[in-house]
């Protein structure tokens, strides 16, 4: 079963992507292309983002409209560190990490009371009073934003520049998709993905829905504080602007796009979210329109988005081994 | 020996009296029905004794503890399970998840990341014991949404019995079932019957005088009567309001 599941669609297609990404920078410093590797680190870095948010959207059910407020505390966090002098990367993402922790903690505990409409609304409300809040700060530039003086280092290894950033997202990546792999058949997961399917059943079991979707929520935020430390070291730039609700919305799209609630489609909704955008704006400034009506259909036709259509195909190809039992397609 | 002790448990919805000071003593081992006609309030018994729903007065014991205002959780890991009158199982998951999940709540917790839940022996030795004892083996590997109805409530059974309970409280198992499906159930109950103390609801009257040790008559919110199936036939009232016959 295991040997298997490797070498169907759904699983070789965004490994083989993914091999294909970690020789970006060599292909473009050989070509000359610095602008690809840059890209491809935002894409990277998005990916890292919208699969943190994976972990609330899609496996917990949870709506979060807000989770650019922690892309922003993790950009900040370098930021600020930065403006006060502190270069140690481990104490950047030190930072990031515990102060996204502690606001997913009061944001969930709050929001959590709540359901549906009223979840995404108040994760809204906390993102953009974070927002507002970096706005009034005109010590830190207020809404100018602050450049980053010196980037993240470790130990001998600096964030300093774009191929550094970008190996160090693609690791990351690797980490999170991993990671989310194994936390979906584990029990943390299965408690998870059971209370978006019935909530009332998983208390009823023993187990505590409430506080597996907390802890799902905390550590959703915690991981896209960690794109968020590579954002602000890309860029060497950090503004309000990343905490823009706009910005919640597009990881939301990633997610959707990509496939939600499976493993590898919001690092396929990034890649497909990025690379739309940077062909029809080639075509039309008015890429919007384009864009808005692919999104619409993959939402409305496409349940599981790109990693759906990558299911399946997995079943119209003959499975190689023992033949797994697959779920057939539900109308 | 009492395994589940009501005293003047009530609960209210503004001024309707839902339970009306209901006190039981279920016997450790025993197989106890309770019956009653629609809306008499069975299952908001139910509810306050799983603790999905708080009590407004009384009290409940469950195995020499009190538990009043125990959560639900709390009450599921010390035994209490409950299964529904309307399924309540995870659609997407297969009948093998569905089990183990139920099992991993009493005998694991959440709180494990990294290896698989099937991969845990006892988990996954549970969840396929109460698979086979519920008749669904041949189906472990499907996936629950696709289960036909009465499937769909052998697994609401596997669930409780996958969490390796003490005490289970049955809403209605054989709701919606054919006489065929009920007769099955029947005798997985009867195959259940010592090795956990029950409570059932059920309407099924067959299954009901053929299982249960004892059985309690809920009319209106309140228990008229406790006793044996013959008593149970036997007492004019219990005729008069519930079996439909008129006393002379």
């Amino acid at each position: 079963m295991k040997t298997s599941s490797a070498f169907r669609p759904s699983t070789w297609i965004p490994l083989l992507l993914l091999g294909l990404l970690a020789i970006v920078p060599t292909v473009a410093s050989g070509f000359d292309q610095p602008y690809w590797t840059a890209f491809f680190a935002r894409i990277l870095i998005y990916a890292v983002a919208a699969s943190a948010l994976n972990l609330a959207l899609g496996y917990g059910g949870l709506v979060s409209f807000g989770h650019a407020l922690f892309l922003g505390i993790g950009a900040y966090a370098v930021g600020l560190c930065a403006f006060h002098g502190i270069g140690s990367g481990w104490l950047h993402l030190l930072v990031a990490v515990a102060a996204a922790a502690a606001a997913a903690l009061v944001i969930g505990a709050i929001s959590l009371r709540t359901s549906g409409m009223a979840f995404i609304m108040i994760t809204l409300a906390f993102a953009q009073m974070g927002y507002f809040l970096l706005v009034s700060l005109k010590h830190y530039g207020g809404d100018d934003g602050l450049s980053v003086g010196s980037t993240s280092r470790f130990g001998p290894f600096d964030l300093g520049s774009t191929s550094a950033v970008y190996y160090a997202a693609w690791l990351v990546l690797v980490a999170i998709l991993w990671s989310m792999a194994r936390v979906r058949v584990a029990p943390f997961g299965m408690a998870l993905r059971g209370a978006r399917q019935n909530v009332k059943r998983v208390d009823a079991i023993g187990l505590q829905a409430h506080h597996v979707r907390l802890v799902a929520f905390v550590l959703s935020g915690m991981a896209c504080a960690v794109a968020g430390v590579l954002l602000a070291n890309l860029n060497a730039f950090v503004s309000p602007s990343t905490l823009a609700w706009t910005v919640s919305g597009e990881l939301i799209v990633m997610v959707v796009l990509g496939g939600i609630g499976t493993v590898f489609g919001p690092f396929l909704g990034a890649l497909l979210f990025f690379v739309l955008e940077e062909v029809l704006k080639g075509f039309t400034e008015h890429w919007m329109a384009v864009f808005g009506p692919v999104v619409v259909l993959v939402a409305l036709f496409g349940r599981r988005g790109i990693a759906g259509w990558l299911e399946a195909l997995n079943r119209k190809r003959p499975s190689p081994g023992p033949p797994d039992i697959v779920a057939p397609g539900r109308a | 020996m009492a395994a589940l002790q009501t005293e003047n448990l009530v609960r209210r919805y503004g001024a309707l009296l839902v339970t009306d000071n209901v006190s039981l003593d279920i016997r450790s081992g025993e197989l106890h029905a309770l019956i009653g006609p629609n809306g008499a309030g069975k299952t908001t018994l139910i509810n306050q004794l799983s603790g999905e729903l708080r009590s407004n007065a009384g009290r409940i014991h469950f195995d020499g503890q009190e538990i009043t205002s125990a959560p639900v959780h709390q009450r599921a890991r010390s035994g209490l399970l409950r299964s529904y009158q309307i399924t309540s199982i995870f659609e997407e998951f297969t009948v093998l998840e569905n089990a183990a999940l139920a099992a991993v709540g009493t005998s694991l917790n959440a709180w494990r990341f990294w290896r698989p839940m099937l991969d845990d022996s006892r988990a996954r030795a549970a969840a396929e014991e109460a698979v086979e004892v519920a008749g669904l083996t041949a189906f472990a590997e499907t996936v629950a949404g696709e289960l036909a109805y009465g499937q769909r409530r052998q697994l609401e059974l596997a669930m409780t019995l996958a969490a390796k309970p003490k005490f289970l409280l049955l809403d209605e198992p054989m709701a919606g079932m054919s006489a065929k499906e009920s007769a099955a159930v029947t005798e997985l109950l009867r195959g259940l019957k010592r090795r956990y103390t029950i409570l059932l609801v059920e309407h099924d009257m067959d299954a009901v005088f053929a299982l249960a040790d004892r059985i309690s008559v809920l009319v209106y919110g309140r228990v008229i009567f406790t006793g044996t199936a013959d008593e149970i036939r036997a007492h004019p009232e219990v005729r008069a309001v519930y079996l439909g016959e008129e006393t002379d």
